[in-house]
């Protein structure tokens, strides 16, 4: 790769170098001892370097294993939507750069699906922004909007980047748990989870910049009704914080339930970045697109940061996105409409899930939304004495079933921040986004375990 | 959602000419941005509780982090948006306008069509992404580090001849003493941007002298490696003594393939140094699509294969844009514009001196340097594109340096001969 031949010779001023660097080499390189020092991180970075997925994808590699951990679907995106990169791939002027703050024809498909949900105008250029995925949009919203010294609210359990993001700028997370109300013999479900008005107002003060909001809530499945937004809303409009409302699962509600979205709340529009990504719009995480909407003097500076990083996004996935945007779009009271058709499928799925964890007495959570359940696990109760001793009952409990029965999942303790992992330390987080096959393998697994403790 | 859409959608989107892209910023450098109500005053009421009271957009509190504080603007906002608005042949921003080698192309369609978990997640800390020169400036002010700036000059050129990139160098005393026991790092770009020079192997022992000297990290920019002219080789700093385990170097899929819209990059490095990089890839991105990865593989696979021979890509694609470079270093010279040949890069400078005598008044902001005022006469006057040098500039510097602008000529035969066109008619008005 590194082709050391040597140029071409210019003659004039190489005497003038070689004099200087022999000098140089007199003063000799015994740096070794300060090199330790500049070569350290920025401050910003600092404790922010371990990820749990580096470690449960890794595990969960071994082909072997059934993966029911990182949420990604197994199943096949739709065809149309492959076929629309596939047609583009060909098209030349769709390989160079594209608009930096997102593809024309994608901004203007994103502005019209949007439009009709938020029931106002968006402006294609001024008030959405094209990111690399929804992380790049949460990337973009934190670096521009949070300063070190800020305050942020994060409900746990939360998506588990938030807390390293906030930290990288200098801000300080401020964390409430969801609560569970009590069950008494009927189904678990995930709006049974619910935050303490009070408790969450105390979180609030001048400090305060701004609110993690995620409906469909990762891992939770939680909606969010009218009631629980409109409190959230209340205090942002009271304390004068931001809200970033990721909505990523935005389509994947189940019967009974529907999205809400806290920015169409009166006094909500100016203050909210509302979060969408195509990675689970259409069944697509390698994409990585995913977009923000907002008004102007929010999301110009989101562009600042863009223009400022990685300028633009890939341009034939923009496109290819735009075009399957516009085919669903174009349908979007029809069952085949992707929007519509997913989540049929997947509460399919969910029921299938919920009911094979059940009858082995596990308690699961019923999502109202999104592609994960979590369920309390300390029933199966596995020999974990040879796991490490100081990791959280989860983590362990997850390594051991990859391990032992070829099953892997993530530990809800790691959306939790430090004082509240043991918590929800019982819970793992099952993804059920995956093909009949995938499902029928982990079926066999865990039924054969209960069978086997019996 | 009921009841069916009440108007026709848009037509299929045409394949919009890229240069009107990267017009926007997201604050426009200079003077108010057209069309925006400036602070738009949002007065909703508040239903909450009863009360019913108005409120404004602003917070009382700062709205924006400080690290975005002077960073908002961007130079290329005006350029290309008047390349958007005229009947021009864009040689401006740098991308090319003809396809990327059929292989790529084909590696792509295989990637997008194949198997249909490449639609999935990736695993992380493959590439990162580093785009464009002029950002170098910004971004080291939002990490908050402070950028110091060292000058290549031109050396003296014969009357009548035309200079080369090469003739572009470092005052060593200047750089050395640019160095102090703050100094966290040193930035390189070679073949450089927008100059073409390809740095010597003297040159670049130069600076890794200094930087073991002073203990200071290489980032070097090298996306245009394989646009090396004239039997000139690109050296990497890292490969030379003591520099691997300071150095950071960038390479780019969009200027190896010619295939800029696929945004991947990657960066190769000691891993004491990569794994900060990794830190701040998980928590920002997190990963990088994975079609656009398995075909820049595939890509580099079959290259591999034909490494050094004369059917590789990194054998044709440069010779074939020498021809069309020397192809423009000729047609430009006809209205007295003065190139001043590259040995690598898809860019050229030419020197716009005599044009700064003669036509010394040209529309423009006060203290607009004259190589801006000069684009925006040409690209009004004579319908072509280019990019005047002194954005490559630091402020303090840009007076020194507003006497060349920047022509991209890594461009298709048509796009050529339309700017043969436009010249002609220019020689045919001087």
């Amino acid at each position: 790769m590194f082709l050391a031949q040597r140029s071409l010779c210019f003659p004039s001023g190489r005497a003038k170098f070689l004099k200087t660097i022999s000098s140089s080499k007199i003063l000799g390189f015994s740096v070794s001892a300060k090199m330790s020092l500049k070569f350290t991180n920025a401050k910003r970075i600092e404790g922010l370097d371990s990820n749990m997925w580096i470690e449960f994808t890794k595990l969960a590699a071994d082909p072997s294993v059934v993966n029911l951990g990182q949420g990604f679907p197994d199943i096949s995106p739709p065809t149309y939507v492959k076929e629309e990169l596939s047609k583009i791939a060909a098209i030349d002027s769709l390989n160079q750069y594209t608009r930096g703050f997102g593809h024309p024809s994608l901004v203007k498909a994103l502005s019209y699906l949007y439009e009709k949900l938020y029931q106002k105008q968006i402006d294609s250029n001024k008030e959405i922004l094209v990111t690399v995925g929804a992380y790049g949009s949460l990337f973009n919203t934190v670096q521009a909007l949070i300063d070190e010294g800020d305050e942020v609210i994060l409900i746990v359990p939360f998506y588990d980047c938030y807390e390293p993001m906030v930290r990288m700028a200098g801000a300080t997370p401020v964390f409430i748990p969801l609560r569970s109300k009590p069950v008494d013999g009927k189904r678990w479900s995930s709006s049974d989870w619910t935050l303490d008005p009070q408790e969450l107002e105390s979180k609030f003060n001048s400090k305060t910049k701004a609110i993690i909001l995620n409906t469909p809530h990762n891992p939770l499945g939680k909606v969010y009704n009218k009631e629980e937004l409109q409190v959230i809303a209340d205090l942002c409009i009271k304390y004068d914080t931001l809200c970033i409302s990721d909505e990523v699962y935005e389509w994947l509600v189940y019967s009974g339930n529907k999205h809400l979205k806290i920015a169409t709340f009166p006094g909500m529009w100016e203050r909210t970045i509302t979060i969408g990504s195509a990675g689970k719009t259409f069944s697509v995480t390698g994409w990585k697109l995913g977009w923000s909407i907002g008004p102007n003097h929010l999301i110009k500076h989101l562009q600042t940061v863009q223009q400022n990083t990685i300028y633009t996004c890939a341009t034939p996935l923009q496109e290819a996105l735009a075009q399957a945007f516009w085919i669903d779009i174009k349908r979007m009271d029809d069952p085949e409409c992707y929007f519509n058709s997913l989540p049929k499928e997947l509460e399919v799925k969910r029921d299938r899930i919920v009911h094979l964890l059940e009858s082995v007495g596990l308690k699961p959570i019923v999502p109202d939304g999104g592609y994960f359940i979590i369920a309390d696990v300390s029933l199966l109760d596995p020999d974990l004495s040879d796991m490490k001793n100081n990791e959280p009952y989860d983590y362990k409990f997850v390594k051991w079933m990859t391990k032992h029965k070829k099953l892997s999942a993530i530990p809800v303790s790691a959306f939790c921040n430090s004082e509240t992992k043991s918590q929800f330390e019982k819970f793992v987080r099952f993804c059920f986004i995956k093909k009949d096959s995938t499902l029928d393998a982990a079926e066999e697994i865990i039924k054969a375990w209960s069978v086997q403790k019996s | 959602m009921r009841g069916t859409l009440a108007a026709p959608l848009p037509a299929l989107a045409p394949a919009l000419s890229p240069c009107c892209f990267g017009a926007e910023v997201a604050e426009p450098g200079l003077g108010p941005l057209k069309g925006t109500g400036t602070a738009a005053t949002y007065r909703v009421y508040l239903g909450t509780r009863g009360e019913a009271a108005q409120a404004g957009l602003t917070m009382a509190k700062q709205l924006q982090a400080r690290r975005l504080d002077g960073i908002d603007h961007n130079p290329w906002v005006e350029f290309v948006k008047l390349a958007s608005e005229h009947d021009v042949v864009n040689l401006g921003q740098g991308f090319p306008d003809f396809p990327p080698p059929d292989f790529a192309v084909k590696a792509f369609q295989h990637a997008v069509s194949g198997d249909f978990m490449l639609n999935q997640y990736t695993k992380a800390f493959v590439i990162i992404i580093e785009p464009f020169f002029d950002c170098y400036e910004p971004m080291t002010v939002m990490a908050g580090g402070r950028p110091v700036f060292v000058p290549l000059k031109p050396g003296p050129i014969q009357n009548g001849e035309l200079g080369s990139s090469s003739n572009w160098q470092l005052d060593s005393m200047e750089l050395a003493s640019k160095f102090t026991s703050r100094t966290k790092a040193l930035v390189l770009n070679t073949p450089n941007n927008p100059l073409g020079k390809v740095f010597s192997r003297e040159e670049l022992e130069l600076v890794a002298s200094l930087c073991q000297q002073h203990d200071v990290v290489c980032i070097t920019d090298e996306v245009y490696q394989w646009m090396v002219y004239d039997g000139h080789r690109h050296i990497s700093i890292a490969s030379l003594p003591g520099m691997w385990e300071r150095t950071l170097t960038i390479g780019s899929a969009g200027k190896t393939f010619s295939a800029t819209g696929w945004k991947v990059g990657w960066v190769l490095g000691p891993d004491h140094i990569m794994k900060h990089l990794r830190t701040v890839h998980q928590n920002s991105i997190f990963h990088c699509p994975t079609q656009s990865q398995a075909a820049v593989a595939e890509s580099f696979e079959r290259e591999q294969l034909l490494f050094g021979q004369p059917s590789s890509y990194f054998v044709q694609f440069p010779q074939a844009m020498q021809r069309c470079r020397d192809h423009m270093i000729r047609s430009l010279q006809s209205v007295g514009l003065k190139p001043v040949i590259p040995q690598g890069s898809y860019f050229l400078v030419t020197d716009i001196s005599d044009f700064k005598r003669k036509m010394p008044d040209l529309p423009g902001a006060m203290d607009e340097p004259y190589d801006r005022r000069f684009v925006k006469w040409m690209i009004k006057n004579k319908g072509l594109v280019a990019i005047p040098v002194s954005i490559f500039y630091s402020v303090p510097h840009q007076k020194h340096f507003d006497h060349y602008i920047r022509f991209c000529f890594v461009k298709d035969e048509a796009t050529l001969q339309a700017m043969d066109e436009k010249l002609r008619k220019w020689k045919a008005e001087l």
